[in-house]
């Protein structure tokens, strides 16, 4: 009976008292973090791997599709061109044409939508590197007695690194912000969480913890194959 | 019926177009957000552009600019800005999409007025044009390509990425595939996807017309060339992120 006592007093206008007053809502709760650590890993988890798996997907699929249009010039235009008809279409609407196939509530939808969107990055960047690689080192190349798959492994793949590479961070980055979108069919890695506190009468905390988990992740995501190309071109150091 | 029958009954009963929160409805919201945003956004963007592209000095700034937002998920700032004091209005909206529509616009003006050559610039000064002039007469009409292709590229991202304003209570075509999923209603999903889709592409085309005809010289279809991209340095953006 206390809180119909309490509601009865906050209807009096003498002292009108709103819940928003009494529950606070702070963007940033260190306690939100602790107390649902295995949800929250839970979500990055299903987050990583969604963009992992759309990467390398992607950039399968990509590469001999770069190949083939390098090597036959008229394939080159539609192959870009359709590409960016892929690109203008918004993820949602791409969820939204795959679900009739892969079903509404299915993280193949968010993978496969993903998938396409990786693949138009990376066959531009991967055509460009490709394209970049002078032909006389090609020939010089054939002329030594280079196959075609040594061609591929010791010519092209180390002078187009550089341009693979960008091409594999940006769409790296862009597929990290774009899993959250697929929360609406409930797999939206840390979207999940963004969405999950927009619905629970705006809980700040929550949203903010996807928020700055989204953005921390594709940041450490873009350094890490920063590292990795740095790695595995060790002559570009050496110029400078 | 399949979803591409439901689908089809969807989008040709009149009443789901005219009825009020309908199709009809939800595209001018659509547009009316979509266009404040590109207008906000080039308000900001252009001029910040111009003034760096013209002094050539910034480029760290603009690509760390343009990569940092290519890490926010718009959803994530659509929903933050909600749970603001803005709150459900329009407002909160356009001010998400047109901070994403900012990146584009001012890489490609920058790149637009930085690349004006030298030399011509040079020349227009010798024949005695005064800084105003020079602006108007000479660097305008050779960076309006470049300048063409960012507000094209940011306008078809905003009308893309208005659809996810849906998920947080706000309004436009995003609406329909949401019910959808909602409801698991599978014609109701295809049709808005449909209709996103067709409004996106739309924009695109008209604004590849549009930026072809305002452009000075002989006609240049917008052919994608492809680039190799450089390191550290701002590069024109004719296709914006994925949203």
């Amino acid at each position: 009976m206390a809180s119909l006592g309490a509601l009865s007093a906050a209807s009096a206008p003498a002292a009108p008292v709103l819940a928003a007053d009494e529950a606070p809502n702070p963007w940033f709760d260190p306690s939100y973090v602790t107390d649902n650590w295995d949800t929250i890993v839970g979500h990055l988890g299903q987050h990583v791997r969604l963009t992992v798996g759309a990467v390398l997907l992607g950039a399968l699929i990509a590469l001999p599709l770069a190949l083939l249009a390098r090597r036959t010039r008229f394939l080159a235009g539609p192959v870009l061109g359709l590409s960016s008809v892929v690109y203008t279409i918004p993820s949602l609407a791409m969820f939204a044409f795959l679900a009739p196939f892969t079903g509404p509530l299915s993280a193949t939808t968010v993978l496969i939508g993903l998938t396409l969107y990786t693949l138009v990055v990376l066959v531009r960047n991967f055509l460009a590197g490709l394209q970049g690689v002078p032909a006389d080192v090609r020939e010089a190349a054939r002329g030594m007695g280079y196959g075609p798959a040594r061609l591929f492994l010791r010519v092209d793949l180390p002078l187009a690194l550089p341009a693979f590479m960008a091409g594999l961070r940006i769409a790296t980055v862009s597929t990290v912000a774009l899993v959250t979108v697929g929360v609406i069919t409930g797999n939206g890695g840390l979207g999940q969480l963004i969405i999950g506190g927009f619905n629970s009468n705006f809980y700040r905390a929550e949203i903010v913890t996807g928020a700055v988990g989204c953005v921390l992740l594709g940041l450490a995501a873009d350094v890490l194959l920063a590292g990795v190309e740095r790695l595995l071109t060790p002559w570009t150091r050496a110029v400078t | 019926m399949s979803a591409f029958g439901e689908a089809f009954v969807y989008l040709n009963d009149p009443f789901n177009w005219t009825r009020t929160g309908g199709i009809l409805d939800l595209l001018v919201q659509h547009l009316r957000i979509s266009v404040l945003a590109v207008l906000l956004a080039a308000v900001l963007a252009v001029p910040t552009g111009v003034l760096l592209g013209r002094s050539g000095r910034g480029a760290g700034a603009v690509v760390v600019l343009s990569n940092v937002s290519r890490a926010v998920p718009t959803l994530a700032l659509l929903t933050v800005l909600a749970v603001t004091p803005l709150g459900f209005s329009e407002t909160g909206t356009v001010l998400a999409l047109a901070a994403f529509a900012v990146p584009p616009m001012l890489t490609n003006t920058y790149v637009g007025f930085r690349e004006v050559d030298r030399d011509v610039r040079e020349a227009a000064r010798a024949m005695g044009m005064g800084r105003g002039q020079l602006l108007t007469r000479v660097e305008f009409p050779l960076a309006l390509p470049l300048l063409a292709t960012g507000v094209r590229t940011a306008a078809v991202q905003v009308v893309a990425t208005a659809t996810l304003a849906a998920l947080v209570g706000g309004g436009g075509l995003g609406r329909i595939i949401n019910l959808g999923f909602g409801q698991q209603d599978q014609g109701v999903i295809l049709a808005g996807a449909v209709l996103v889709a067709a409004l996106a592409l739309l924009t695109e085309l008209l604004l590849v017309l549009l930026s072809a005809a305002v452009t000075p010289g002989p006609r240049r279809w917008p052919l994608h060339r492809v680039r190799a991209p450089r390191a550290g340095e701002p590069e024109p953006t004719s296709s914006g992120v994925p949203m």
